[in-house]
């Protein structure tokens, strides 16, 4: 860990529904991250990945626990003001995108700009900035439907950057894309989205991409049950791997 | 943003055009349906409007509509005529006649006698001829219409040929007595798809077959400084007729058309349909379209759209359609009303009828777009993420 603490999260619980509906989705959860790291959660499917994600986000209210995000704790904003703290502090990056099809590849990473209020010029000259440090120059005035998926993630890691947000969340970035074009995002992600002023967190089942991850945090059963050094992760994977290997 | 979301409506090209067809067609239908309704409806009291000189028509108690003609005896007309504060009272008759054709073909007329000395009564526009050549002898008058439609002839010797308009000259028979057109004029439309034939108060009773009472209405016009209520009261109470100010007789005979009859059920239904067609097509076409939009407001209000953000974004695609919808229908009504001839369609497209339209799509409109919105309220922004 580097840096000031981006997130201090304690005893982080949740649960849906009441009585013998009750879901329980965490169940105490801890997690401290500094600014300057990208911190990946792992885990089965059901394990509270969606629900500690969507809660870091500022999404969704905890029933339990304390947190800090950047210094603040999104609870105790009402739902504007916590609306408010979302715009300015945190970039989303979708599993599938969420690129408005009906508008250019710009306006959409303009978006962020314009929904705090930024001149329609300087929200498109500045998205037009961010589009071209993703690659994609040239295909500002292009409908999101007329791009590859890796370059419609770039289009989305550009509009989850434009607004200079704190908090990088990014939902499974690599699985609507091949091997290939999801290592070049992470790249992009890594490249682009990483600083000494951000913190990145990330879900994902990708081991292709643990690699990337300063921290693996590993879920199940709504609780944290270890936290590993992404290269030593990614070593003990490739070694398994290996060992398999040789018994086959 | 707001130009964000009128790109979102207008780049979803099948679902926009869908919601502007389903806009369109029902401003069409619920304006085009009224404007003929009322198109009918005025035409019930033509022959009100056609005589403004009156400011008061005097006519037997029981009559229910302009066209319900309840014959007076003569004695009605000076018994008016005697009320303090009548300035002066015209007899007028008017009835429907058989006319036998130069053709030998019969016609349902309905003819209006005016009163002899002063004409009054008689149409203000015309065509051919001149007014004061009703006093000539067996003298008539055709209207425009009637002249052209009902009332054409042979133009040749060949019955079976090609027919020319009815003009002056002609000579019909009313009853068996002899009439001969001197003048072509211009009225309006009357309900009654018949000819309208206008001559004097005593030929018209010449024509019609033998009655005590001969007296259809009295013209009344009041004395200058009159009030006309009081005097329409005075003549009431004197002379136990009833007396109706223009606009209350053009009134009395539009309420019983209206109530009497199922003309207005049948508009109505036809009138609801176009609503139905709009809330059925646009609006569901409208919710589906937010529908399909969902996770890009989920991922804009994870971002941090506001909830009012995302109801300006919702309601401004709403109005848009609906302006865009409510000005193709009315153009195509507008259009609809200018390529109909008024001889063949009654069509009165008058300044309430687009506010009412107006109003259908509004409530089309806002209803879809309040159940959108309470989608779009309601989205968990968390819902964006895969699960």
């Amino acid at each position: 860990m580097s840096g000031n603490l981006a997130i201090d999260a304690k005893g982080i619980r949740k649960t849906y529904g009441t009585g013998d509906a009750a879901v329980t989705a965490l169940r105490g959860v801890d997690l401290s991250a500094s600014f300057g790291e990208m911190v990946a959660l792992v885990g089965p499917s059901g394990c509270g990945k969606t629900t500690f994600i969507s809660i870091l986000a500022g999404l969704l209210s905890r029933d339990g626990g304390s947190m800090q995000l950047a210094g603040v704790d999104p609870d105790q904003l009402n739902n504007h003001q916590r609306t408010l703290w979302r715009r300015g502090n945190v970039g989303f990056i979708f599993q599938q995108f969420n690129l408005v099809p009906q508008i250019s590849v710009l306006e959409n990473v303009a978006i962020p700009l314009l929904l705090r209020g930024d001149s329609r010029k300087d929200s498109l000259e500045r998205a037009a900035m961010l589009l071209e440090r993703v690659g994609l120059k040239g295909r500002e005035q292009a409908r999101p439907t007329k791009l590859s998926g890796g370059q419609q993630q770039r289009v989305a890691i550009a509009r989850s950057l434009v607004h200079g947000p704190r908090i990088l969340v990014c939902d499974e970035p690599t699985s609507a894309l091949d091997g290939e074009t999801g290592q070049r995002v992470m790249e992009l992600v890594r490249e682009q989205g990483c600083g000494p002023d951000r913190l990145v967190v990330l879900v994902t089942h990708d081991e292709r991409i643990f690699h990337f991850a300063d921290r693996i945090v590993h879920m199940d059963d709504g609780r944290v049950t270890r936290v590993v050094d992404g290269k030593i992760e990614v070593a003990a994977l490739r070694a398994a791997a290996a060992a398999e290997e040789n018994q086959g | 943003m707001r130009r964000i979301a009128l790109k979102m409506l207008f780049g979803d090209s099948a679902k926009f055009y869908g919601i502007l067809l389903g806009l369109t067609f029902a401003t069409l239908l619920i304006t085009q349906q009224s404007a003929i309704f009322v198109g009918l409806m005025t035409r019930t009291y033509a022959l009100i409007e056609e005589i403004p000189q009156a400011d008061l028509w005097v006519a037997d108690p029981t009559l229910q509509f302009v066209d319900d003609t309840k014959p007076m005896p003569v004695t009605a007309l000076d018994r008016v005529r005697s009320v303090n504060g009548v300035e002066w009272a015209s007899p007028l008759f008017k009835s429907i006649l058989v006319a036998k054709l130069p053709n030998g073909g019969r016609q349902l007329c309905d003819v209006v006698g005016v009163d002899d000395a002063t004409l009054i009564g008689a149409p203000a526009v015309v065509m051919e001829g001149k007014v004061e050549d009703l006093r000539k002898p067996d003298a008539i008058f055709v209207e425009t219409r009637g002249a052209r439609k009902q009332l054409m002839q042979p133009a040749t010797d060949d019955p079976n040929g090609p027919k020319r308009p009815m003009q002056v000259g002609d000579v019909l028979e009313l009853n068996e007595r002899r009439a001969v057109v001197v003048g072509i004029a211009e009225t309006r439309p009357s309900f009654q798809n018949v000819p309208t034939i206008y001559t004097t108060y005593f030929r018209a009773i010449g024509f019609a077959p033998a009655n005590r009472r001969t007296l259809s209405m009295v013209l009344v016009k009041a004395a200058p400084e009159q009030d006309v209520l009081q005097l329409k009261q005075r003549i009431e109470t004197e002379t136990g007729l009833s007396a109706y100010t223009p606009e209350e007789f053009s009134w009395k005979t539009l309420s019983y058309w209206m109530n009497q009859t199922g003309i207005p059920i049948n508009f109505g239904i036809a009138i609801l349909l176009g609503f139905l067609v709009g809330v059925a097509i646009a609006g569901q076409m409208f919710y589906n379209f937010t529908l399909d939009n969902l996770k890009y407001f989920g991922a804009m209000k994870a971002m941090g759209c506001t909830s009012v953000q995302l109801l300006v974004m919702v309601a401004l695609q709403g109005l848009a359609a609906g302006v865009l919808g409510l000005g193709l229908g009315l153009g195509l009504t507008a259009a609809f009303g200018l390529s109909v001839p008024p001889d063949k369609l009654a069509f009165k497209l008058t300044w309430h009828l687009p506010l009412m339209s107006a109003g259908a799509v509004t409530i089309i409109v806002v209803g879809a777009s309040l159940l959108s919105m309470l989608k779009v309220i309601r989205l968990d922004p968390k819902e964006v993420f895969s699960g």
